[in-house]
């Protein structure tokens, strides 16, 4: 293999974090017709960190490629336009418009990964549209790979070996690890860039390929099965106590927390 | 001449039917009227071309959107109120602009431009002047009166030497107007005479937008006043070259945004910087206000939709006499009025966008888009201000701020009553005999 790391980053096309989610009318998802979407914040991260290190990384450390990847229906390849146009090499389109499970969505990667073979894997922790947080440890997990999840600071060193600092509950953890590895980012590990205009125009010229699950002959049948999506009951408006007594009653009678 | 061989009878069928067709106006020759039923459409039929909406744009114009949107935000948005109040611009904020590269957005890519569309330029003013008409105006001028001349009429040696310097890192202005040249803008005074291989530029500029920032300057000087306007010719200037602000205005609205008196004094320009050939300044001023105006068009469109989500949030959550504000009739129809006239706004100056890049004739309905966009500003920034009742008096909030910055609109590249007249020309022109 030539001189040089290559890194592979998931994007995930999401509802835009700004608009107000509401129920569809079947109950059995969030509206997602004519309703505004772009890059999970997460995956900005991951396409931010592939690109900072290729700043930074020199000599046998250099970033060779940075390719992007995203599973899902033919939109999701503005997203991947986003992330060729922040600085992305060349992308990957797997096009299917299937609801996808984290675990189908691992087992995608982990094809696509076999074949592309990169170094370092960088992944949004989660998406906000399901909150799973689940992709990056199930695809570490399918190619037995070394993890650090919720990653706030990486570091390659030497060609070969990766140090994150992880947020924890209660502080910062420091792990090392040997590459292939997989990251999964955290929201302080930077702060993305904006896709300035003239990448924006050369993104139209970089490659972009789609291949189907089928190509890729992973079975993305869903195991789990959404019964009813219904919204977070009404906030009820609090009230003003008169005394002590009066919130102890209360506390007590009708919320029973004592 | 035609005319006399129309019997009566012809005439009453004619006059029935114009009564029945208003569109087909009051011509009463008969060749006249059958070409004007035809002159109501363009000639502009293409069947090669797919069928769209005007809010439909290509993924990159979508992304650029998205882009300044996010850069608008984020970046503009905190700093607006203080540089309102400050009456300046902050520096980082103009660099941000060129780090992003929202300065050269049809600079070709060899310049170090985004070599985009003209669309994505009128978009990019826009986004911006939904949060702050001050940064739109400044971008604005940048791109569709500085770069443009530079990209139609310069040299290869001054595109060479300024397109990457304006792409990356310094501020254009245009410098027209003087203390008695507006509208009548061919009346200018400054002079400029050839001595061996310069030109020496004397005279005085007014109501120069960038100025206060800028390194280069667009400057509009006669060689021979017995020519009159034919003498007129474009320079370009740096500030070291002997530029002198003379004085900053303080003004009603777009505060940030500077304007100044300029003063030549004996200022010398080399031969090269004669921008196109001797003599035709006129006409690239000409050309270059009347796709200008398409930017402040979306200029006044974005203040219009800036000054809208600004109130129309309020209306739900403001309650007076048991329900939202946004609920009474009365406020609704307001507000439903005020959105379709942003939507015409908004398809008028897309439209003499897109005319523009076809290569079609685009004059009449860029200052159409100009006059209409400037009113409906006024019109959306003053409700939003009535529709927040005390609070949109406050500078609390944008509203009054968006109010403020209408007006000028109605008053550069062209006052409303010029672009009425440049409209009812072209009118006249199809119409009379
Ligand atoms: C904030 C600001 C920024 C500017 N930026 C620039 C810039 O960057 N570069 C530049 O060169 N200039 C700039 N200008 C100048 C601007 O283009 C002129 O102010 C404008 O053209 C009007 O000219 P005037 O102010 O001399 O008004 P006048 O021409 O004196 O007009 C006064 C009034 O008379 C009316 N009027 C004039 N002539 C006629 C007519 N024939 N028929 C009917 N009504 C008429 C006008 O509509 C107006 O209502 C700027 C002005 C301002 C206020």
């Amino acid at each position: 293999m030539s001189s040089g790391l290559r890194i592979l980053v998931g994007v995930k096309r999401v509802v835009d974090s700004a608009v107000k989610v509401r129920v569809n009318s079947t109950q059995t998802g969030v509206e997602t017709a004519n309703v505004k979407h772009s890059m999970n914040p997460f995956d900005e991260i991951a396409v931010e960190e592939a690109i900072r290190l290729r700043e930074k990384q020199k000599g046998n450390d250099k970033i060779q490629e940075i390719i992007a990847l995203s599973c899902g229906p033919a939109k999701a390849q503005e997203t991947l336009r986003t992330a060729l146009a922040m600085g992305a090499d060349r992308a990957i389109h797997v096009k299917t418009d299937e609801m996808l499970e984290p675990l189908s969505v691992a087992k995608l990667f982990s094809r696509i990964i076999s074949e592309e073979k990169p170094n370092l894997v960088i992944l949004g922790k989660q998406a906000i549209d399901d909150d799973s947080n689940q992709t990056g440890q199930m695809l570490a997990g399918l190619l037995n790979w070394p993890q650090a999840t919720f990653a706030s600071k990486v570091d390659i060193k030497d060609n070969s070996s990766l140090e994150v600092v992880r947020e924890v509950d209660g502080g910062l953890e420091t792990v090392t690890s040997s590459l292939p590895a997989i990251v999964t980012t955290d929201l302080r590990l930077n702060e993305p860039r904006y896709a300035s205009l003239p990448n924006i125009m050369k993104a139209k010229k970089k490659p972009l390929k789609t291949i189907s699950p089928a190509d890729l002959g992973v079975d993305i049948k869903a195991r789990l099965q959404t019964i009813k999506v219904t919204e977070p009951p009404k906030r009820q408006g609090g009230t003003v106590v008169d005394s002590v007594d009066e919130l102890l009653n209360k506390l007590r009678n009708e919320a029973k927390v004592l | 001449m035609f005319r006399s061989t129309i019997s009566l009878t012809t005439r009453r069928q004619l006059a029935a039917s114009i009564a029945r067709h208003p569109t087909a106006l009051p011509s009463v020759s008969l060749l006249t009227r059958s070409f004007s039923a035809t002159r109501a459409f363009r000639d502009d039929t293409d069947d090669t071309v797919a069928k769209t909406s005007l809010h439909t744009l290509t993924e990159d114009e979508q992304m650029m959107r998205e882009m300044v949107s996010r850069f608008a935000v984020d970046v503009v948005q905190p700093k607006v109120s203080e540089m309102d109040e400050a009456e300046k611009m902050d520096p980082a904020i103009i660099k941000g602009l060129f780090d992003n590269g929202l300065m050269g957005v049809e600079t070709p890519a060899e310049f170090s431009g985004a070599e985009a569309s003209f669309l994505s330029a009128i978009l990019v003013i826009e986004e911006l002047a939904r949060i702050d008409p001050s940064i739109s105006v400044l971008c604005d001028v940048h791109n569709t009166l500085v770069n443009t001349v530079f990209r139609h009429y310069a040299s290869d040696h001054l595109k060479q030497k300024y397109l990457p310097l304006l792409a990356t890192e310094k501020l254009g202005c245009f410098c027209l107007s003087e203390a008695g040249s507006g509208s009548d803008a061919f009346a200018l005074q400054t002079r400029a005479e050839l001595k061996g291989d310069h030109y020496v530029i004397n005279g005085s500029k007014m109501w120069i937008t960038n100025s206060g920032e800028a390194d280069i300057f667009l400057v509009f000087a006669t060689v021979d006043p017995s020519k009159g306007y034919k003498g007129i010719t474009c320079f370009v200037v740096e500030r070291d070259m002997g530029v002198t602000i003379a004085k900053k205005e303080k003004k009603l609205g777009i505060r940030a945004s500077s304007t100044c008196q300029l003063s030549f004094d004996d200022m010398r320009v080399p031969v090269e910087n004669v921008v196109g050939e001797v003599g035709k300044g006129y006409k690239i001023a000409i050309e270059i206000l009347n796709e200008g105006r398409i930017g402040i068009a979306a200029q006044m469109l974005g203040l219009a939709q800036g000054a809208f989500d600004t109130a129309m949030p309020y209306m739900f959550q403001r309650k007076q006499f048991g329900s939202f504000i946004g609920d009474f009739q009365a406020m609704q129809h307001q507000y439903a009025q005020i959105a379709v006239e942003i939507e015409a706004a908004r398809l008028l100056t897309y439209n003499a966008a897109r005319l523009k890049e076809e290569g079609k004739p685009f004059i009449k309905e860029a200052a159409m888009a100009k006059l209409y966009a400037s009113q409906v500003a006024e019109r959306a920034s003053s409700k939003a201000v009535e529709w927040m009742g005390g609070v949109g008096f406050t500078r609390d909030v944008p509203a009054e701020k968006f109010y403020r910055d209408c007006k000028i609109g109605a008053i550069y590249e062209g006052t409303s009553n010029i672009q009425l007249q440049t409209i009812a020309k072209l009118l006249a022109k199809d119409y009379r005999e």
